[in-house]
């Protein structure tokens, strides 16, 4: 026993903890019942961004994020979609809750969706901000994740599963599976089990 | 009523200035015939190192490239003086004098430029007096606050405009405008105007202004006189008779008993200004110091006339005469500088300019009604509306109109006129249709290998035969090899699967 103290002290050893920065952000409520149990603080870190990584869509990304989405729209704030996989239809958006006098998208590429992005996610006017970015790296995503700090806003960006091994600042990551399924692969100030959790998807 | 009396010593100069990039550059203005040019006026950098007005140009260029005394910060003599002049991209350590034209019509046209900012500060502007504006104040001070308070706003703005000037506020125009020749921040009321005038000499008075035939200050100074309280001191009728009634009426209306009918200055409802280049300039970038110029100019313009502008336009002279036109719209009515300055970075970002520019010329046919919004005030929705009507803006500046696009609903069947056409009126009853999936692929792909099984349909669509693009399809829920949830469509009684949207 007083051979792991030691190790402690010298500070070679960290031992895990739960809540070690619990009071360091809010969270939104996903709306699964399932995952906001799992995530710390009970849902979406807001404030910063979210990390999906997908084989591209139809993996029930929306119906991940439709709760969300449709609650900021109700309480009056706009939604703001970069570069999405395709044109939202919307009668399945309207179906889904959300009020599209607030939801825009915009069909841009490239550098343009990134700068888009920051300038939204700094405006901190958005509800939320979901953009797709294949193209961004590490050193961009910390750019976003301040961006998304500063202003204050809930973000989510969708990588491609290419992107699983890379490093990342965002303090939640999840892996898509097939449809309606996810992976937690980090989670900061929480623990990510390694199963599959199944949420209400069904189309 | 009281008056105030701008005085601009140093108009033509240092209008000249704003159009460098680097005012603190040695700069004068030069006057006189090709072969005998002389300095007229010369900024602080050249007057440092003894150029004076009245100096052949020569002398003075050769005062700034070879000092005959070390000045402080004086640069190595190996930078030859004649060497081909970039004088767009110098430095403050340039040792060359640069120089331009003295244009009087320069002067007045800064003239009417302040008198339109003064606009914003009262009704009666008055470019009666040469080198000088006189406006009425007393009706404005109640809004704009106590005088000393609205003095030192007077001089910030003209501070940051970069006009060096003198001002004097007094109970009648005239006075101001003599008491402004040897003052500086005098405010007299109307008792105290009697003993201000008084000890005025009599060749600082504007006496010279009164009869051009006669000269009137000599017959005056050799009668003794000195200072204007001598001849208040004399019987106005001993005055008359000796110096004639123009005297009287000029003593007059210092005093304020002669009223002045002045004309007032009107500005002209449309703002146009040109920035010219002594280069030509290549690239977008090297606009940015003109444009911000030219925006500041624009909203000081705006501020005079209580307006905004929605939409401007931007031109480009060209090498070889011709000219590029950028229109600049706005999705909301602005005046304020710094976001006319983004917004015009943003949308210029998207243009190519068609060849070298010699001159840029900022050009707003209509102003628009400006309502003010004070941010501090807004609280909750209203300032978060705000905020997104900014990024709204700054979107669109930079992606254009068409990136940024709404979610709309439309009565229609056929997907891709539903979604991607906008076709049909706008759907306003919210039943519960048939299952669609939250993504449209703009168009159907072939995708015959990859559905493994379908999970839902038949949905059959069948519409538009009325328009030439009739459909006929059958609509299912697929699932994809990897697990993914598609939508996919064939047409009865056809080999061919196509994808058209996914469920995410």
């Amino acid at each position: 026993m007083s051979g792991l103290e030691s190790l402690l002290d010298s500070r070679q050893v960290w031992r895990a903890q739960t809540g070690v920065d619990s009071d360091r952000g809010e969270a939104v409520a996903s709306g699964h019942a399932e995952l906001d149990a799992l995530l710390p603080g009970g849902g979406w870190p807001s404030a910063a961004i979210s990390e999906l990584l997908s084989a591209g869509a139809g993996n029930g990304e929306l119906a991940l994020l439709w709760p969300v989405l449709s609650r900021m729209t109700r309480e009056g704030r706009p939604i703001v979609l970069v570069s999405p996989p395709g044109a939202p239809y919307p009668a399945a958006w309207r179906r889904a809750g959300v009020v599209l006098e607030q939801c825009h998208w915009l069909d841009v590429q490239g550098r343009e969706a990134l700068w888009a992005t920051e300038q939204c996610l700094r405006a901190g006017c958005c509800g939320a901000v979901v953009a797709w970015l294949p193209q961004v790296n590490n050193r961009l995503m910390r750019r976003l994740q301040v961006a998304a700090a500063s202003g204050n806003t809930l973000a989510f960006v969708h990588r491609p599963l290419a992107k699983v091994t890379e490093a990342s600042p965002a303090p939640l990551r999840l892996r898509l599976h097939r449809h309606a399924e996810l992976e937690i692969l980090k989670c900061r100030g929480g623990f990510a089990p390694s199963r599959r959790i199944a949420f209400g998807g069904g189309t | 009523m009281r008056w105030v009396c701008l005085l601009f010593p140093r108009l033509a100069l240092e209008g000249a200035l704003r159009r460098r990039p680097d005012p603190e550059a040695p700069f004068a203005l030069i006057d006189g015939p090709v072969a005998r040019q002389c300095i007229r006026a010369a900024n602080r950098a050249a007057r440092q190192r003894g150029v004076r007005p009245g100096q052949a140009l020569g002398f003075a260029e050769a005062l700034i490239n070879a000092p005959l005394f070390k000045a402080p910060d004086a640069a190595p003599l190996s930078k030859a003086p004649n060497s081909a002049p970039d004088r767009w991209s110098r430095s403050g350590s340039s040792q060359r004098l640069e120089t331009a034209l003295f244009d009087v019509d320069s002067v007045e046209r800064w003239r009417r430029r302040l008198a339109t900012w003064a606009y914003g500060f009262s009704a009666q502007v008055s470019l009666h007096y040469p080198h000088a504006l006189v406006f009425e104040i007393a009706s404005s001070l109640e809004l704009l606050g106590p005088w000393p308070r609205l003095e030192a706003r007077l001089r910030a703005e003209l501070g940051e405009l970069g006009f060096s000037h003198r001002l004097v506020i007094a109970p009648n125009p005239a006075a101001a405008r003599v008491l402004v020749n040897v003052h500086d921040g005098l405010a007299v009321d109307d008792t105290g105007l009697e003993s201000a005038l008084a000890t005025l000499r009599l060749d600082r008075a504007g006496l010279a202004s009164i009869d051009s035939d006669r000269d009137i200050l000599q017959t005056l100074n050799r009668s003794g006189f000195q200072r204007l309280g001598e001849l208040f001191a004399l019987p106005r009728s001993a005055l008359a008779r000796r110096f004639g009634g123009d005297l009287m009426r000029h003593l007059s209306e210092l005093r304020g008993e002669w009223p002045l009918a002045l004309d007032y200055h009107r500005p002209t409802p449309r703002f146009s200004r040109t920035f010219e280049f002594d280069q030509p300039v290549h690239a977008i970038a090297g606009l940015a110091f003109p444009l911000k110029r030219l925006l500041q100019e624009l909203s000081v313009f705006l501020i005079g006339q209580d307006a905004g502008v929605e939409r401007f336009r931007l031109q480009f002279g060209l090498e070889g005469g011709s000219v590029q036109h950028v229109g600049i719209g706005l999705l909301a009515v602005q005046r304020d500088p710094d976001m006319l300055l983004e917004l015009t970075r943003a949308h210029l970002e998207r243009v190519r300019l068609e060849g070298p520019v010699l001159s840029l010329t900022l050009f707003a046919p209509r102003l628009s009604d400006y309502a003010p919004t004070r941010r501090e005030l807004l609280e909750g929705p209203a300032r978060q509306a705000q905020a997104w009507a900014a990024l709204h803006q700054r979107l669109v500046a930079r992606l254009g109109e068409s990136a940024l696009r709404p979610l709309v609903e439309h009565r229609e069947h056929r997907p891709e006129m539903a979604v991607l056409n906008g076709a049909g009126p706008r759907a306003r009853d919210a039943s519960a249709g048939p299952s669609r999936p939250g993504w449209l692929v703009p168009a159907p792909q072939r995708c015959d290998g990859d559905v493994v099984q379908l999970l839902a349909g038949p949905e059959r669509i069948e519409s538009g035969w009325w328009d030439g693009g009739d459909i006929r399809r059958d609509y299912y829920l697929a699932q994809w090899v990897d697990g993914r949830h598609a939508w996919v469509w064939c047409e009865p009684g056809r080999q061919g699967w196509y994808l058209h949207g996914w469920f995410g």
